[in-house]
């Protein structure tokens, strides 16, 4: 049919999913992007397929909508991963899913590392509480631990990871390192100093200026804060190295063979933009970047119809229409219960809207809707104006398509080089298996028309 | 009337645009607003078109005279019997904009209160404004929200406001209760000193009718259940809710009212009128016959679209707030996009 226009040019090479998850070597994927793009969905709807391909699985989740975390029996949070019912195990896979917990990841990484005594006077520190509750940075950096504690126990031999929902994709890869070089920088130090460098001689100096600067953070934070900061700070003391080096271990995983990032986008101008960055990114981090997941993506089996072409059609249809109307108002009379007869039909028989109760969200009956407002048979004149409505909706999905393919193709013109496959726009949301299992479809499927 | 307007909602929905555009449409009048950005992203730069904000208020834009102007006349005269600016004339007013920058606010208000020119620097070069701006908890928050809050409550030597009105592009929903609720936060931690005082002047203001809070939704199921949630937080933190808008509507153009019509055998009725405008023949394999199919398949995701988002509809209706509705512009926001939704939101009635 209408192949050529619906999918992709033949100058993006095409990311081919299920030889990526099928791959042994594939030991972790991760789905970044920019805010909303689909993320979530997408790593979800990779771990349902490549379980179902028989792979053992693991889905690192971050905030999924809490229909989805239900549907898919993770919406505890208990920071462990639970084995996801109803996934088809017959080809020797398995899923299992969990939802990041980063208070409690943080909790864990202390208790962990310091004795009993030691790690509840962090845990109760008032300063400590804040910070692992969400300052700047905290989720970006539980997530890359996390992954670091999954790729460790070897239980799986595939771990996709979802990232948190920030601003830009590029906090994923700055923000850890950003804690890294606090908790590893001077100015710990300083607030360490009344503890450790206090009597060496040769530090004299330095410690007068350094008495002098907490005595101005004193005047403005308030002497108490300090002290927790400070108390905070002496009890991670032995801890400290280690944020940073498992940090720095995690990053180096990032880059290794068996890594593949997927860069999800809608495809609108800013989230484009944001994939473009973090692609030059990956590419100066030495990260391996599989492709870009091109979401939520308009297709139309009857792509020979121009928009154009559609709304000079409906426009003489709904003028033909008003001069029948003029000659004939006996049409409009209401038969609606009298012809409930079954058709052939290929629409679902549910949602027969009583215009009515529609009326309740005013937006969206808001008129346009002529046929069904008359609660009309058909007749030739209503045929005529239902004709009107699916041109002037296929004029509409036309012009959105257009649109989408010359963001699309200012992507691929910049980054030639960078696999692509799209995932249509499914009409409702996506919240259990059977939805993800019509993503991971798509993602594998390579095109964008929507017909069956 | 508030003053200071909080324009958040989930990541994506339009917070910056619709914050934008509400500042444009507040500028009516001769009025003045500020329109200020508290996330670093230069994100009403590129949309105004203009080159990077610097730490400064400064004019962006000009508001186009009011097509309403009997209507903001009368919401004038309510609040405080302020003149308009610029002696009476009926024309437009004035976007101011400033991107709040946590670390030059931090070392201007060192400044203010410590004459701390030089220490300022040096505890820079520590990472000290580093850690105080990005991750001591709650402190940033504090100078963000305490820099919005100065320019709400500054006046000329006339005694008069410098601002009419103060939109904030805020954090998305998730985080705004906790931005705005800094107080809680910071007097937890610091629980005397200067930054205690001032988290405190800042609540007061934040929690007055002064403010109202705006949240931005579309009609999905994700952002309006953070709709509802964030609602429900800010109004257990006491903070002033204002209303909701509804971004990027779309046009019902068909409903399953007439995907029923079509089920009941208009087919051959349809394809009789598609080949009559001219799109082919309509018998079986004629042209028209073949759109058939799948303009029904697009009609029907249309239905489904619209039968959903119905029901988010029903749901932000049942908050029982105010609510606004922008509608989707196909070609996405450009200068010109923006003072039309601006038009849009005055339309509507005050915010
Ligand atoms: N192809 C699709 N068709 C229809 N709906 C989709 C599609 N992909 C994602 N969605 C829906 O879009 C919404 C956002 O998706 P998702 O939560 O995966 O995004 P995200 O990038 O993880 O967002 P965040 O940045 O907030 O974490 C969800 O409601 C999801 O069901
Ligand atoms: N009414 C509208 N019609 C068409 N496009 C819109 C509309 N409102 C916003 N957009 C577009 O949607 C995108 C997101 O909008 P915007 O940047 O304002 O959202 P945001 O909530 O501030 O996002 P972020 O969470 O990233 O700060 C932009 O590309 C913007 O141009
Ligand atoms: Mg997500
Ligand atoms: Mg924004």
């Amino acid at each position: 049919m209408t192949a050529d226009t619906t999918t992709l040019d033949a100058s993006a090479p095409r990311l081919e999913v299920d030889a990526l998850i099928d791959d042994p070597h594939t030991r972790i994927v991760v789905c970044c992007g920019s805010g909303g793009v689909g993320k979530t969905t997408t790593a979800a709807a990779l771990g349902v397929r490549a379980a179902e391909r028989g792979r053992r699985v693991v889905v690192l989740t971050i905030d999924p909508a809490r229909r989805l975390a239900q549907s898919m029996g993770i919406s505890e949070l208990d920071n462990v991963p639970r084995q996801v019912k109803d996934v088809d195990e017959s080809a020797g896979g398995e899923l299992h899913a969990m939802m990041l917990d980063m208070k409690r990841t943080f909790d864990e990484i202390v208790e962990g590392h310091a004795d009993a005594e030691r790690s509840r006077a962090i845990l109760e520190n008032p300063f400590y509480q804040s910070l692992s509750a969400g300052f700047a940075g905290t989720q970006e950096y539980m997530a890359m631990e996390k992954l670091g504690q999954l790729r460790a126990n070897d239980e799986w031999d595939l771990i996709i990871v979802d990232t948190p929902p920030s601003r830009s994709a590029l906090d994923f890869l700055d923000a850890p390192k950003r804690l890294g070089s606090f908790l590893d920088g001077k100015f710990i130090r300083v607030l360490m100093a009344p503890a450790k460098v206090g009597g060496r001689a040769g530090m004299k100096f330095l410690n007068v200026g350094m008495s002098m600067m907490t005595g101005t953070l004193s005047k403005l934070m308030g002497g108490q804060l300090l002290r927790d900061v400070q108390t905070f700070v002496a009890a991670m003391d032995t801890m400290f190295g280690g944020f940073r080096t498992r940090a720095d271990a995690t990053y180096r995983l990032l880059q290794a063979p068996g890594t593949a990032f997927l860069v999800v986008a809608a495809p609108e101008r800013d989230a484009l933009r944001e994939a473009a960055y973090f692609v030059e990114r990956l590419a100066a981090e030495q990260m391996p970047l599989a492709g870009l997941v091109l979401n939520r993506v308009h297709g139309s089996g009857a792509s020979q119809l121009s928009a154009e072409r559609a709304l000079a059609a409906a426009e003489a249809l709904t003028d033909q229409r008003a001069e029948d109307t003029h000659a004939d108002g006996a049409d409009t009379a209401d038969t609606r219960t009298a012809s409930a007869a079954p058709a052939e039909n290929n629409l679902e028989a549910d949602g027969i809207v009583d215009l009515d109760a529609g009326k309740a969200g005013p937006r969206t009956a808001g008129g346009l809707s002529p046929a069904a407002a008359e609660h009309e048979t058909p007749t030739s004149a209503s045929a005529a104006q239902l004709a009107a409505g699916l041109l002037r909706l296929h004029a509409e999905r036309m012009q959105v398509l257009a649109r989408e393919r010359r963001t699309r193709d200012r992507f691929t013109a910049l980054h030639p080089e960078v696999p692509v496959t799209e995932v249509a726009a499914l009409p409702g949301d996506v919240h259990d298996l059977a939805g993800l299992r019509a993503i991971g479809d798509r993602l594998a499927q390579n095109r964008t028309d929507t017909e069956d | 009337m508030s003053r200071l307007h909080v324009v958040s909602g989930k990541g994506g929905t339009g917070k910056t645009t619709v914050a934008a555009a509400l500042a444009l449409a507040l500028a009516t009048e001769g009025r003045r607003t500020l329109l200020v950005e508290v996330e670093g992203r230069q994100g009403i730069a590129q949309l105004f078109e203009t080159e990077a904000l610097p730490y400064e208020e400064r004019k962006i834009a000009v508001a186009p005279a009011s097509d309403g102007a009997a209507l903001r006349a009368a919401a004038g005269n309510g609040s405080g019997g302020e003149a308009p600016r610029g002696g009476g004339r009926r024309g437009g007013g004035e976007v101011h904009a400033l991107a709040i920058d946590a670390e030059r606010a931090l070392l201007d208000y060192l400044q203010m209160f410590y004459k701390l020119g030089s220490a300022g620097r040096a505890l820079k070069k520590l990472g000290a404004i580093d850690f105080a701006t990005t991750i001591a908890p709650g402190l940033r928050d504090v100078l963000l929200t305490g820099k919005a809050c100065e320019a709400v409550r500054r006046k000329d030597k006339n005694g008069r406001f410098v601002y009419d009105a103060v939109v904030m592009d805020a954090p998305p929903t998730g985080r705004i209760t906790r931005f705005l609720n800094v107080n809680d936060e910071v007097a937890g931690l610091a629980k005397i000193g200067p930054i205690h005082n001032q988290a405190q002047a800042v609540m007061r203001v934040l929690k007055s009718p002064e403010t109202a809070v705006h949240l931005v939704t579309l009609l999905e199921e994700m952002p309006v259940q953070e709709t509802a949630d964030g609602v429900a937080e800010l109004r257990a933190a006491g903070i002033p809710v204002g209303g909701i808008v509804i971004n990027m509507t779309r046009p019902a153009l068909l409903d399953n009212g007439d995907l029923d019509i079509a089920a009941r055998g208009a087919r051959a009725g349809v394809a009789k009128a598609l080949s009559q405008a001219g799109l082919g023949g309509a018998r079986r394999g004629g042209l028209a016959d073949r759109l058939i199919d799948p303009l029904l398949e697009q009609a029907r995701e249309h239905a489904e679209r619209v039968e959903l988002e119905r029901a988010e509809y029903a749901e932000l209706t049942a908050i029982g707030l105010p609510t606004y509705e922008l509608e989707l512009l196909p070609e996405g926001v450009d200068l010109a996009g923006l003072y039309h939704l601006a038009r849009d939101l005055r339309k509507q009635g005050p915010i």
